[in-house]
């Protein structure tokens, strides 16, 4: 109860009295210390714990046997060295693709039905990636460039980042490839320098207030396209997966500190 | 006979060539299962200009640039009635609407949701809107800094059509060009720019 009271507190500060002389982005650094310890990501992580070690499916069986990269069951420090090879699909794979992938053949549920809503606020897969990214906090970032698949998606990550089409030519680089620039007061990442996407990289999943819905990478990644009026890439498909290779190359090394608190 | 023969080469040629040549088109084409002919089209193939600007990281040579800024500017076209200097007011509420041309299953707009010029996204425009993006350059005193002659007003109205006829691999979209704006949404946005009456070059 205190704490709901606190964050209503801070929600009065830093959305209702804004002054001139300090910046949105101020604002919200101190909401986010409000809620330091009252994360409303926290209620996801701890579902998606629930969802990881709960038998379910048409197999009845848990997912503590899925192999994030790291080995059957290894949490810990996976989501840090996502997207990654995986030799059981030859494919790079990021979190929700991998889950995807376990759901399916751990538990015997088909990809469509699991994968169906993903995007809704509260999913069963947005609750399993914050799960599992929360393990990795603290963790560096360092997703593995080792693999002819690895190389080849991050030279087309990196393509993809500036690929330009649609009615407004828009790419991720209109927005994302200088430092210090605004869309209005919102301030963006620089995905070409390394410290900015580090900040960027290491706070998703985050919680995100103007939606009250936590976000994954990728749910940020196609709101993004939304914005640009591009189509949606279908979930965990090579595009939006090739993307976040380039990405967490370029935030490598940055600490994991997520479940973050977004505008 | 001959036919097993090719058959055999290319068989051994696919896989090497399969890995070596996935390119970010290939990624591409295969990512958006969903998306119709018309999004293809519209929203996902690239045009020369795109193309020549992602391949160039927006850095184009000059060769590329001259190029570009030729084929462009023989894209512009002018309202019917000649009129280039429109309604400051009709361009000051287009500068603000950042609506509009979304689509996908997630969040779409209404097909007939009006869409924006979303200057201030970008660019500072009047001094009293504080919350302008910085994008692009500021524009704040456009109009007063370079007068509104019949040469100022044509060069601004066909920068806001096609801004790679003049700045190559420019971040600007071309919103005539692209057809996001009609050519009176465009004259609008031009007298925004210029007419001394425009906040923009009132404060």
């Amino acid at each position: 109860m205190r704490r709901a009271a606190a964050a209503c507190f801070g929600l009065a500060i830093a959305f209702g009295a804004v002054g001139e002389e300090r910046s949105a982005s101020e604002a919200i650094a101190e909401y986010r210390q409000m809620l330091e310890d009252g994360n409303p990501a926290e209620l996801m992580e701890l579902r998606g714990e629930e969802l990881w070690t709960t038998p379910r499916g048409p197999k009845n069986a848990s997912l503590a046997q899925c192999d994030l990269g790291l080995g059957p069951g290894v949490v810990e420090g996976a989501y840090a060295q996502l997207p990654r090879y995986f030799a059981d699909t030859d494919r790079v794979q990021d979190a929700e693709s991998r889950l995807l992938t376990c759901v399916t053949t751990l538990q015997g549920v088909p990809g469509d039905e699991a994968a169906r809503g993903w995007y809704r606020a509260g999913s069963d897969l947005e609750a399993l990636v914050t799960y599992v990214a929360t393990q990795s906090r603290g963790k560096p970032i360092a997703a593995p460039v080792t693999h002819p698949k690895e190389s080849a998606f991050l030279a087309i990550g990196a393509d993809l980042f500036y690929r330009r089409s649609g009615p407004l030519d828009f790419a991720c680089a209109t927005c994302h490839a200088q430092d210090d620039r605004r869309i209005r007061l919102q301030e963006l990442p620089n995905f070409e320098n390394p410290e900015s996407a580090r900040t960027s990289m290491t706070v998703w999943p985050a919680y995100r207030v103007s939606q009250s819905a936590v976000w994954t990478m990728e749910r940020r990644l196609i709101d993004c396209i939304r914005q640009m009026r591009h189509p949606e890439p279908e979930l965990g498909s090579d595009a939006i997966v090739a993307l976040q290779v380039y990405l967490q190359h370029q935030a490598q090394g940055g600490v994991m500190t997520g479940p973050g608190i977004k505008r | 006979m001959k036919l097993p023969v090719f058959l055999l080469a290319g068989l051994l040629a696919l896989p090497a060539a399969a890995l070596a040549a996935d390119t970010a088109e290939d990624v591409v084409r295969r990512s958006y299962p969903g998306a119709t002919p018309e999004e293809w089209r519209a929203r996902l193939d690239q045009d020369d200009v795109q193309a020549l600007c992602s391949r160039h990281r927006n850095r184009p040579p000059e060769d590329v640039a001259a190029r570009i800024v030729e084929s462009q500017l023989a894209t512009i076209r002018y309202p019917e009635d000649g009129r280039l200097l429109g309604d400051w007011k009709a361009g000051e509420r287009l500068a603000s609407i950042g609506t509009g041309g979304h689509i996908g299953r997630i969040q779409p707009d209404p097909p007939d949701r009006k869409k924006g010029g979303n200057c201030y996204a970008c660019h500072a425009l009047a001094k009293k809107e504080v919350a302008a993006g910085n994008l692009g350059p500021p524009l704040t005193g456009y109009g007063r800094l370079r007068g509104n002659a019949p040469d100022v007003v044509r060069h601004t109205y066909a920068k806001i059509y096609n801004a790679q006829a003049f700045f190559p691999c420019t971040s600007m979209p071309r919103f005539g060009h692209s057809g996001w704006l009609t050519p009176q949404e465009i004259a609008d946005a031009v007298a925004f720019l210029l007419d001394p009456e425009s906040p923009v070059n009132r404060e």
